[in-house]
């Protein structure tokens, strides 16, 4: 659908033309539901409209750059990253106070220079959301959730990363009680840098271990 | 390297514990994953059934089964996931990476058995 638009004058105007956001599809069948389910619950009282809205909005809250500062932090802070290693929950809730509202466990996969590490969740979509936010669009879908644990080096070298024969790939599937972050590895040359120059290289697909941290995020270093 | 924080400690001051107190498997144990086929909600992948593999941590705390719990059954009755380790060539035949590429994942108690 081509259609665009242009805010008339007095409304928040950006300038630029753009595909108007409107549902022109009517609802599906589980579209549906949630909304019957929701419905009902809010209706019996159960729960509150209030709370869906504020549990939207804390899940909104939730951002990479919460993942890269505890990156940032075990690199520069050894006794951190052995706590985070042992029991990855409890250390990010007592260092940076991130709540994990969903009661999930993390464990912390730490990459070295002879294994790799990379997540998948080949039955949905769980991801470490307390700490990451929502899961990018590719891991949620077929192609990326079923090929990961099939062909891991090919979907790793469509990323653009090779990983070197002599180390070792290991793929998590994440099923159940259990959230994964990979631990990349701290890029070489960056000895002098601050914790904060640090977070800002480290991006969500390193944590996800698609990719390694390299230098090429130091542009947004400000 | 074997972490420590997942494995709980040995009973102390000879106390005796209760019956399943203790985890069936321990790192390092040769395991194999059942070849079930249960209807409805599972958290076992289909590659996995009757694959062997070894048992990397145990997962702590104790959890309720997912797969039950998914039907509103067992509520509160807690047991153990465990994270496995398996080969990619002992998935896949045809697998071509490093030998000792791998596939981890955790596992509910009653999906593994010992194997030799």
């Amino acid at each position: 659908m081509e259609h665009t638009h242009i805010h008339a004058e007095g409304e928040e105007s950006h300038g630029h033309p753009h595909a108007a956001i409107e549902q022109t599809e009517a609802p599906g069948y589980y579209e549906i539901m949630e909304t019957a389910v929701r419905e009902l619950l809010i209706e019996k009282g159960l729960i509150k409209a209030g709370e869906i809205r504020r549990q939207l909005e804390v899940l909104d809250s939730r951002t990479p750059a919460l993942g890269a500062k505890v990156v940032a932090r075990a690199w520069v802070d050894s006794d951190f990253r052995q706590r985070l290693l042992d029991n990855g929950r409890k250390a990010c809730e007592e260092e940076f106070g991130i709540s994990f509202y969903d009661d999930t466990e993390l464990i912390v996969l730490e990459n070295t220079p002879t294994v790799h590490n990379a997540i998948v969740c080949t039955l949905c979509s769980c991801y470490p959301r307390p700490l990451l936010g929502l899961p990018p669009d590719w891991y949620k879908i077929a192609p990326y959730r079923s090929r990961m644990v099939r062909e891991p080096r090919k979907v790793l070298a469509e990323f653009g990363t090779h990983i070197p024969d002599d180390v070792a790939l290991h793929v998590t599937d994440s099923t159940a009680q259990v959230r994964f972050l990979v631990l990349p590895l701290r890029p070489a040359g960056t000895e002098s840098f601050t914790e904060q120059q640090l977070a800002a290289l480290v991006t969500r697909d390193a944590m996800i271990g698609v990719i390694p941290v390299t230098l090429e995020n130091q542009e947004s270093v400000s | 390297m074997q972490r420590t924080f997942f494995e709980p400690k040995a009973s102390e001051n000879d106390v005796v514990l209760y019956t399943d107190e203790e985890p069936s498997f321990k790192p390092g144990d040769h395991i194999r994953v059942l070849t079930r086929t249960p209807v409805g909600h599972y958290r076992v992948p289909q590659y996995l059934r009757g694959k062997r593999g070894v048992v990397e941590r145990v997962i702590a705390p104790k959890a309720v089964d997912n797969e039950a719990e998914g039907f509103g059954h067992d509520a509160g009755d807690k047991g153990r996931y465990y994270r496995i380790s398996v080969l990619m060539r002992e998935l896949w035949n045809d697998y071509s990476g490093n030998e000792q590429d791998a596939l981890n994942i955790e596992v509910y108690q009653n999906w593994l058995e010992t194997a030799g």
